[in-house]
């Protein structure tokens, strides 16, 4: 279209649009291929032989008739891979288990063969001998005096301890004692604040275990090109840091790693760490010189991935007549399985919100993580904060009943402002904390609800209605852990005004390269199908840290509107000079450069940068950014701003217990978030309701049932996922505080959603029937129990180590 | 070592002749035999609805049917709706609605809800939701799943 046939072009805005996701349409028709979908040409099919045992000593394995199944190429274990290096975070962890195995999770050995079929078959033909250990059942036991230890430091021909050089790994030199990791975290006078308490309440809390569930199970294809460079197509959503660790793994330079990520079929926090079958893989393809795929099982999937960490909480908490909170001290004991994984960490994230969802002058906060023979624990959408606000929640209800003031009331007494900084240095620079409190309440008529629940307890017929709510406080800018927290981008623009947005963040599922589009066109008067991303090979992309924190939309989206600012820059500038103009009087709409003030086009987009590219003076417009947050490093005492934007939702939860049978159905969820600003309303809303309905089935009916180390329900019709009858009625609204860091004023949202629905939902069963239960799920069962005083209070003896 | 057939059948509207294990089940046929992938396994126990088809106008769990019984059928895969022009708004309707997000589910629900508006075109949310308790998804809540549904009911979608 001529500029001449071109109508003045009125400023619009994509942001708080209903944005459709790029890659729908592919996989709405089934053509997007996952990794389970791929065939590389002359691959090999792996699979992993699992401990029979939950804690034993290894005394033979033999693997001789599985080696001579026609069609195996390759069989290894520990003995085969004397180079292995132990992973996780505390480095505790060999992928291939030689001497012991911790877990009936563990990996013995490995097949690579010409089909699934003679892998499995191949499998069967390994003996194992095995020597049973005792066990380590839970965490309770793991700290006991006398307990079995799960990382017993090797001995000598003299059974004394080996000699170890200094920083030797777990996994090598053992551990003394079944402690994993330790928090302890303090602000203000605990003791202080306690004698100016008028009201204290302690309760013990039990968090069970959880899974991810994400649709697509796991997998990986690992190859080695003659030189002896590893590609790997892996699920991973820290790519960046796994190009990193493979690497030490594998003792190469990390230039000779390169990760692919094919579409994922769903992450949650699941795909944050390495995993042993990621490297035994890798083994298997460095042993056969063939690309190698591995795929689980959904058996396999609930067995051998990693879990929400089961958490024991003893809460106090203390506040005076008046609704002033004085006190909070926490001591948690955390079950993390045989080994280490970021479910160890989450302690991170749980005394964040003891110390600064609500304004307490005093808190103190221990965890113990321990060592036990179970599936070990991993991040989970939510990292901790589920349990840590299911436990202060109900606290916040049960203080306020003790002093006779409305629950609302009480909450926004004490809730956090913007300015406020907290003990733990946290800074609130935007904070709609108190806007969602009251517009939730509202929407829900939670007030006058609340009130009339509890008047009609004792009215006749078994269903009783309920009402809860129950408030959340997440980092919504990043977390700074790692030492960058930043995300890079490439941008180029080609001779139609076409965007090519390079980015490092990966897309799992959640729509950032929708978002990431939508804030680039945004600023380049585009349209969201003019720009393609490419987001998911490290030897192209820009470093990012990975899909984590609710990070994405915040970092990813800064660094997006950089490097789109950079090349609307010199857009302007050159079409500027040609037009004998003033840059700052020009802007770019519809695909044209426009005078900013009337709307007049001067130039087609697309003409321009043919203009620019086949001139004189050629060049392309190619911009790149790199955004680093003004978040710090948290201190020793894990204090400091560790994030540049906080994140605040509530969410009010209404049941009908039906006293009869124990059967709680949750009919309504009533949620406002403190989202910064809304950029893709479309998405933003799916990631609200998938968060809720993930939030339901932790409170109603997921539960990973693991006794003596031995999960009894690995497969979705004993783990009960909500289905679609069953999911609540949702109104979900936004709060826009406008956060001065965040892309276009946003803030993460990810893991918010999922986090207050448990703990609004105890609060709604005790609104209903006047029952408080203290652990997680609220089964029928565990409703009915409680209902008639059945059911024994969580309890353990708060472990205060010396 | 393990017994053979050879079966016939119609997929998405061409005839196929295939040579499968007796002990294989459609799932597998589907994708590495004839090479279909947008059917998806997620459970192989008939829990998860990844790998919902339609065999003869009803959908079921290709996990849970052997590869020979396919002999002699019509068989819809997702590829087949997105060949076939009458399903288009029903795609669009998941896309424009957000029923989309890490999209493992998805061909599943879309065979599943195309045969829910097949046999019932004035299908309200109530009866969406109960057609598609069978197919989980992890990561949508499924309100905007059953939205679309709902919408291409509306615009007389099949």
């Amino acid at each position: 279209m001529n500029v001449a046939e071109k109508p003045v072009i009125a400023a619009e805005s994509l942001i708080g649009q209903r944005i459709q996701k790029k890659d729908a349409p592919e996989k709405a028709a089934g053509k997007t291929r996952y990794i389970q979908d791929m065939v590389v040409p002359g691959m090999l099919h792996a699979k992993i032989l699992r401990s029979a045992r939950v804690h034993a000593k290894i005394l033979s394995i033999d693997t001789s008739a599985a080696k001579a199944l026609p069609g195996v190429h390759v069989v290894l274990t520990a003995a085969d891979v004397p180079d292995q290096q132990p992973i996780g975070v505390a480095r505790d962890h060999l992928p291939l288990k030689g001497e012991r195995v911790r877990s009936l999770r563990d990996e013995i050995a490995a097949v690579a063969a010409d089909s699934e079929e003679i892998a499995e078959a191949a499998l069967k033909l390994i003996r194992v001998e095995y020597e049973d250990l005792p066990i380590v059942a839970g965490p309770e036991d793991a700290i006991k005096p006398g307990a079995p230890l799960l990382h017993p430091a090797p001995l000598d021909a003299d059974g004394q301890p080996k000699a170890l050089p200094p920083k030797t790994p777990i996994a090598f030199a053992g551990k003394a004692d079944n402690i994993a990791m330790r928090f302890d975290y303090t602000h203000g006078d605990i003791a202080a604040a306690e004698a100016e308490s008028d009201v204290v309440v302690e309760d013990t809390f039990q968090l069970h275990y959880v899974t991810h569930c994400c649709m697509g199970v796991s997998g990986v294809i690992a190859e080695f090109d003659a030189s002896g460079n590893l590609l790997m197509y892996s699920n991973t959503q820290v790519p960046f840091l796994h190009k990193r660790e493979f690497a030490e793994y594998l003792n190469i330079d990390p230039s000779r790693v390169r990760i692919i990520q094919p579409p994922i079929g769903g992450g949650f926090g699941s795909k944050l760490d390495i995993y042993p079958f990621e490297v035994i893989c890798i083994f298997l393809a460095r042993a056969a010189q063939r690309p190698v795929k591995m795929v689980f099982t959904r058996e396999e999937e609930f067995l051998a991935s990693p879990t929400r960490q089961p958490v024991l909480l003893t809460l106090r908490s203390g506040c005076k007549k008046d609704g002033t909170l004085t006190f909070r001290q926490v001591h948690t004991l955390h079950d993390n399985g045989a080994y280490t994984s970021w479910g160890a960490t989450t302690p991170f994230v749980m005394m964040q919100t003891f110390s600064s969802l609500y304004r307490v002058p005093a808190c103190d906060y221990h965890t113990t993580v321990v060592y036990t023979n179970n599936p070990y624990a991993g991040s989970f959408r939510g990292y901790g904060n589920l349990q840590a606000t299911f436990a202060i929640e109900q606290h916040m209800d049960m203080l306020a009943e003790k002093m006779g003031m409305d629950p609302l009331d009480f909450r926004m007494k004490n809730a956090q402002d913007a300015g406020e900084v907290t003990g733990q240095g946290m800074t609130f620079k935007s904070c709609g904390f108190k806007e969602c409190l009251t517009t939730a309440a509202e929407r829900s008529d939670y007030r006058k609800k609340h009130a009339d629940n509890i008047a009609h307890r004792g009215d006749p017929g078994p269903v009783k209605r309920g009402i809860g709510i129950a408030s959340m406080l997440h980092v919504g800018g990043g977390a700074k852990i790692y030492p960058s927290d930043g995300c890079g981008t490439i941008l180029k623009l080609d001779d139609f005004a076409n965007v090519t947005l390079i980015t490092g963040a990966s897309e799992i599922g959640q729509g950032s390269e929708t978002v990431l589009s939508q804030l680039v066109c945004e600023e380049l008067g585009l349209p969201i199908s003019a720009v393609t991303v490419v987001n998911n090979d490290t030897a192209i992309t820009p470093w990012d840290v990975g899909v984590h924190a609710s990070r994405t939309t915040f970092i990813a989206g800064n660094s997006a509107i950089g490097a789109a600012r950079k090349a609307k820059a010199k857009i302007l500038a050159a079409a500027a000079k040609k037009h004998g103009c003033d840059e700052t009087t020009l802007d770019l709409r519809g695909g044209f450069v426009v005078v900013a003030e009337s709307g007049e086009p001067l130039v087609e987009l697309a003409r321009l940068m043919r203009n620019l590219h086949f001139s004189d003076k050629a060049e392309l417009v190619m911009t790149t950014f790199y955004y680093e947050p003004p978040s710090v490093h948290q201190d020793k005492g894990f204090k400091g701003d560790v994030s540049a934007a906080y994140a605040w939702a509530t969410q009010v939860v209404e049941v009908e217990v039906d006293t009869d049978t124990g059967i709680v159905k949750m009919t309504k969820v009533t949620g406002t978030h403190d989202v910064g600003r809304v950029l893709n309303r479309l998405g933003l809303e799916g990631q609200i309701e998938g968060g809720v309905v993930m939030g339901q089935g932790y409170a109603l009916t997921e539960n990973l049932i693991v006794e003596n180390g031995v999960t009894r329900n690995p497969n979705f019709r004993d783990y009960k996922l909500v289905t679609a009858p069953e999911i609540p009625e949702m109104d979900v609204t936004f709060v826009e505080s406008r956060d001065g860091e965040g892309p276009q004023g946003a803030k993460g949202v990810g893991e918010a959603p999922s986090i207050c629905i448990a703990a609004a939902a105890a609060n709604a069963i005790y609104n209903a029937t006047g029952v408080r239960i203290f652990g997680l799920p609220f089964t029928p069962e565990a409703v009915y129990r409680a209902l008639r005083g059945k059911s024994e209070k969580p309890h353990w003896q708060a472990w205060k180590p010396e | 070592m393990s017994l053979k057939h050879d079966i016939e059948f119609t997929l998405n509207g061409v005839r196929k002749r295939v040579t499968v294990d007796v002990a294989m089940n459609a799932l597998d046929m589907l994708r590495d035999v004839v090479g279909l992938t947008g059917t998806k396994y997620g459970c192989g126990e008939g829990e998860c609805g990844a790998c919902t088809i339609r065999v003869d106008g009803t959908t079921l769990n290709s996990c849970l049917m052997f590869a020979v019984d396919c002999n002699g059928r019509e068989i819809t895969t997702i590829e087949g709706l997105a060949a076939d022009p009458k399903a288009d708004a029903l795609r669009e309707a998941f896309v424009e609605h957000g029923a989309v997000q890490c999209g493992f589910c998805t061909p599943g629900m879309v065979v599943q809800a195309a045969h829910i508006l097949d046999t019932n075109p004035d299908a309200d949310a109530d009866a969406i939701k109960r057609g598609l308790e069978g197919n989980l998804c992890r990561c949508t809540g499924y309100k905007k799943i059953v939205d679309a549904v709902e919408s291409a009911a509306c615009c007389g979608a099949k």
